[in-house]
């Protein structure tokens, strides 16, 4: 089940937004790609997704095709900054989409979908508020409502677009613990786009730093941190560093060595 | 802050004058424009008693007239419906080449006069014009007859509903079709479980001015409907036929029943605003 990004290159009318990215990724892994924006890393999510298509490039993952695959049949669990939830519709509902739209051979029984509803309500921690509006949630509910949504299509693949991006540092620390759980616990490859260094170095198995529609370094968060493969990787995790984790990031260092 | 025996002003408050000014003109505005003209098309149609402005309405013409101007509404606004509908989609979920130019398209009925709308019918499809001809040999009437009077209320009330939409789309972006697809919708249940929900309220609203306005429609219609008594002849025109004729109590009385019907038009937008409040509520909200 491992991904391969092989050379995949978009532009955007005139400047170039991806140029020739490559990337191999295990089966399983939680991928970050890191960069300050226009760098990239959204449109090489997106095309993952299949919402958006590369000019050039190819990328294989468990041994097909995998941008030949339409984006409604890929079955990629996408969550979006903005959570992007039908407003119209309660949570449970929200949820149930995925199963809901599925051609009526493939569907499962009333009952079937709504016992994993349940399933997932209970995963991601909201019980018993399957019947609120997106309206009346908090950000840090919304986005776990979206990533339940993800969850139910039993997702190949999961992709998220700086989904902690929208919600407050409490809750995104909150957040992020909680979700490397869940990864831990499902073991779906997770590609996970941000441009804030600490969550990708936190979380992630493999950090892809991007600069300019160009992938800089791809390691782990440990060989990250000790070699920077080029000065603007070097750059960006200092510059990025708020004051109020620098002191957090030295224990970890003096702790690695 | 100490008490003090005299109220001072907030910041967002007027003085007591300026309040009166304000509110008093406004108030006197709507009455003078607004309320005025109304009232006095119910009193001019009831001003000889019930009965004659009863008549005015039963007579053939007249039912004949109201018969045609519905029947042209209910045909034009499902029409413009799906047109709006389909030309708001485009517009605010999709990029295409062009998409200026069907943007000024859309507001053209709305900057040309709809006498020339008419004209432009007329040219085409009349027994002098491009078409009139091969009409003619195939037998299809379509200037002075219904297919012209639809032509024209469509071309004239063609903005309503994609107008109010596309702010409303554009404004609510792409975000969830996306979700949708990646979820495995198709385009069609993308569409219909998601796009439509949301612009739901926004569409009623557009369907009510569209219809108000394809039954007022007067000038475009007039153009291309012949003004033949009883038969191509819409409320608004059997209207000005009886007013250049002298009858004021049965002009104005056609004219309340087209009121009338603006009005419950209104109550019926109201209504639903009012029993489904929490709802339109939660899908503007972010």
């Amino acid at each position: 089940m491992s991904l391969v990004i092989e050379q995949v290159g978009k532009h955007f009318s005139r400047y170039p937004a991806l140029n020739g990215v490559s990337l191999s990724v295990p089966p399983g892994a939680f991928v970050a790609l890191l960069g300050p924006s226009g760098s990239g890393k959204t449109t090489l999510l997106r095309i993952l997704g299949g919402l958006e298509f590369a000019d050039v490039g190819q990328v294989t993952f468990d041994g097909q095709d995998w941008l030949s695959i339409p984006a409604r049949e890929r079955r990629a669990g996408f969550v979006f900054q903005h959570y992007a939830l039908f407003r119209h519709m309660p949570v449970a509902k929200n949820i149930a989409f995925g199963l809901e739209v599925r051609p009526r051979r493939q569907r499962p029984s009333r009952a079937e979908i709504a016992r994993r509803v349940e399933e997932l309500l209970q995963l991601v921690q909201l019980e018993g508020l399957g019947s609120r509006y997106p309206s009346q949630l908090s950000g840090g509910q919304r986005q776990r409502v979206a990533l339940a949504r993800a969850l139910a299509i039993e997702p190949r693949m999961l992709l998220l677009d700086e989904p902690f991006g929208a919600l407050d540092a409490k809750v995104r620390k909150d957040l992020r613990l909680w979700l490397r759980n869940l990864h831990d616990k499902m073991g779906i490859t997770t590609m996970f786009v941000t441009h804030d260094q600490e969550e990708a170095l936190e979380l992630a198995d493999l950090v892809a730093v991007m600069n300019k529609g160009q992938i800089e370094q791809i390691a782990t968060p440990r060989e990250l941190r000790g070699a920077p493969a080029t000065s603007f990787v070097a750059e960006f995790l200092e510059r990025q560093m708020p004051a109020y984790v620098a002191p957090t990031l030295e224990r970890v260092q003096l702790s690695v060595h | 802050m100490t008490t003090r025996a005299r109220r001072t002003l907030g910041s967002t408050e007027d003085s007591l004058a300026v309040r009166i000014i304000v509110i008093g003109s406004a108030a006197a505005f709507i009455v003078l424009f607004l309320l005025l003209p109304l009232v006095t098309v119910f009193t001019t149609a009831l001003s000889q008693g019930w009965q004659l402005a009863r008549d005015a309405i039963v007579e053939h013409d007249a039912l004949n007239a109201i018969w045609l101007t519905l029947l042209v509404a209910a045909i034009s606004v499902p029409l413009n419906l799906i047109f709006g509908l389909a030309a708001a989609w485009a517009v605010s979920k999709f990029d295409f080449r062009g998409k200026s130019l069907l943007l000024t398209l859309i507001d053209l009925p709305f900057s040309v006069s709809p006498v020339i709308a008419g004209l432009v019918f007329v040219l085409i499809f009349g027994m002098q014009g491009w078409l009139g001809p091969e009409l003619r040999d195939w037998n299809i009437k379509i200037v002075f007859a219904l297919p012209g009077i639809v032509l024209a209320t469509i071309f004239v009330t063609f903005p309503f509903i994609a107008r109010e939409l596309i702010p409303l789309m554009t404004d609510q972006g792409r975000d969830e079709e996306e979700a949708a697809t990646s979820l495995g919708a198709t385009g069609w249940k993308t569409f219909f479980r998601v796009t439509l929900p949301n612009v739901k309220w926004g569409l009623l609203y557009g369907v009510l001015l569209c219809n108000a306005r394809a039954m007022g429609e007067f000038g475009a219609v007039s153009v291309v409907s012949g003004h033949i008594r009883g038969l191509t002849n819409t409320m608004p025109l059997h209207i000005e036929v009886l007013y250049n004729d002298y009858q004021y109590v049965g002009a104005f009385a056609v004219a309340s029943l087209l009121a009338m019907l603006a009005l419950v038009t209104l109550t019926i937008k109201s209504f639903l605003e009012w029993r489904y409040a929490d709802e339109i509520a939660a899908v503007h909200r972010h």
